[in-house]
């Protein structure tokens, strides 16, 4: 058992999503809507790493990340890992793929976007662009880079 | 057989292929030639400005007309109901579409058009939605250039002005992307070409160069395509030493191929000086006319399954 892992908890069964970028995982736990499950959450910030520096991890009881959920988690920290835990041991590793498309996530960063005033959720085509995500808006057909992206 | 744009919506040029450009050109070509007044007999083409344009608004209102066809429309929503009322442009969409058979569309945000045709229960044509699309303006360039050179394949074409904020640039150089085109990009420092759209060139592994003057490949030219180079983007000084770089000149054309041709959207301000109007380089005058029948020939296709 390495270092980290003894400052969280282990947990009996459910997801533990580690090597988080330092900062996005309270983003995460609200983007998933883990917060509602009335689950047992452990949640540890800042913690040391070697390969980030500092990462965040998040384990969650009796809950399986879906593939889907796997998918919208490579947006905000392509590098997690998650791992399905069932009776303390790793059953699972989720690989996780950027989604071709987001619906309803994001705000448009363009101000004068149709998508801000009119009855739609928007939605982007995510790509790749030499190891950077683009985010290309379905509206306004502009393309921003992860960092601009609002939840 | 059906024709692959029958009752298609017309958002953004980047959602044509090939073979539909060639098509549009085609038939833009066929009605210069030989008009036919009965192809949008009966039908109602709502003609809606969300926004003031009033040049190409005449010009969709009159390719209308030009195939017989009846237009229903506003020409600028200040003076119509729908901002007062607050109406979402996905309700106005709705209900406007109902009573129409085409929906030609000017909007000041940009994908306006995209959402509109998720609403329109008929075809909407994009007549330039914010700083993002204006397909017709594209088909009525890429129409000038086949005309002038009787082909639209490997020719050399220069931009020149602000090819940063000049959004028919954009849309040019995308479609013509896809003929095999070489481009110089000839702008100031501030106004270059987006690296977003050099990078999509240089992915579809299009040949181009940036270059400082207008001269120094002149004699290598098809097509020379201006754009106009805002005053308000430099203080008076900076202004003053760029803007003579990129105005056109009988000059600046000396060794210019014969079958050289000079486009510009229009309007023109000083870019280009009236005496360069009587060289047989002028084509701007011809390409804004040609502007009717390039959304003469998208409307026809839109509206009737052939020909
Ligand atoms: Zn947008």
């Amino acid at each position: 058992m390495n270092k980290s892992q003894l400052q969280v908890e282990a947990i009996h069964n459910g997801t533990v999503i580690d090597h988080i970028p330092a900062g996005q995982g309270i983003k995460i736990l609200q983007l998933f809507g883990l917060v509602q499950t009335h689950e047992k959450i452990t949640v540890g910030l800042n913690l040391p790493s070697k390969a980030l520096g500092a990462k965040d991890i998040i384990k969650v009881e009796n809950t399986r990340l879906t593939a889907a959920q796997a998918n919208q988690l490579a947006l905000f920290a392509p590098d997690a890992t998650v791992n399905l835990i069932e009776d303390f041991e790793v059953v699972e590793k989720l690989q996780l793929q950027l989604p071709e498309q987001v619906e309803g996530v994001f705000s448009c960063p363009n101000s004068n976007c149709i998508s801000h005033n009119e009855p739609v959720s928007s939605k982007f085509r995510v790509r790749a662009v030499s190891g950077q995500v683009r985010f290309r808006c379905n509206y306004c057909e502009k393309s921003f880079h992860r960092d601009l992206m609002a939840v | 057989m059906a024709n692959p744009l029958y009752q298609k919506h017309v958002i953004s040029i980047s959602d044509f292929t090939r073979a539909e450009l060639e098509l549009v050109i085609d038939t833009a070509v066929m009605l210069k030639t030989h008009p036919r007044p009965e192809l949008l007999k009966h039908k109602v083409v709502a003609s809606c400005f969300f926004e003031a344009s009033t040049r190409t608004r005449l010009s969709f209102e009159t390719a209308v007309h030009r195939l017989g066809g009846a237009v229903i429309g506003f020409s600028d929503s200040g003076s119509t109901s729908l901002a007062k009322k607050g109406e979402t442009l996905a309700d106005s969409v709705r209900i406007i579409s109902s009573y129409s058979d085409a929906f030609v569309m000017r909007h000041p945000q940009e994908g306006a058009a995209r959402l509109a045709a998720e609403y329109s229960s008929v075809p909407v044509i994009n007549a330039g939605d914010g700083s993002n699309q204006h397909p017709t303006q594209t088909l009525l360039d890429l129409f000038t250039i086949y005309e002038t050179q009787g082909t639209l394949q490997g020719l050399t074409v220069a931009f020149v002005g602000d090819l940063k904020y000049g959004r028919t640039v954009h849309s040019l150089t995308q479609a013509l992307s896809l003929f095999g085109c070489k481009f110089y990009f000839i702008a100031p420092q501030a106004l270059a070409m987006p690296d977003y759209l050099c990078d999509e060139l240089t992915e579809k592994g299009i040949n181009f160069e940036f270059r400082d003057s207008m001269e120094e490949v002149m004699d290598e030219l098809d097509i020379l395509y201006m754009t106009r180079v805002q005053k308000e983007r430099f203080d008076e000084t900076e202004y003053v030493h760029v803007a003579s770089k990129y105005v056109l000149t009988p000059q600046v054309l000396e060794n210019a191929k014969d079958s050289l041709k000079v486009l510009h959207p229009l309007p023109r301000i000083d870019e280009i000086t009236v005496d360069v109007d009587d060289t047989p380089y002028a084509y701007y005058f011809e390409q804004a006319e040609n502007g009717v029948y390039a959304r003469q020939a998208l409307l026809a296709l839109v509206l009737n399954e052939s020909l």
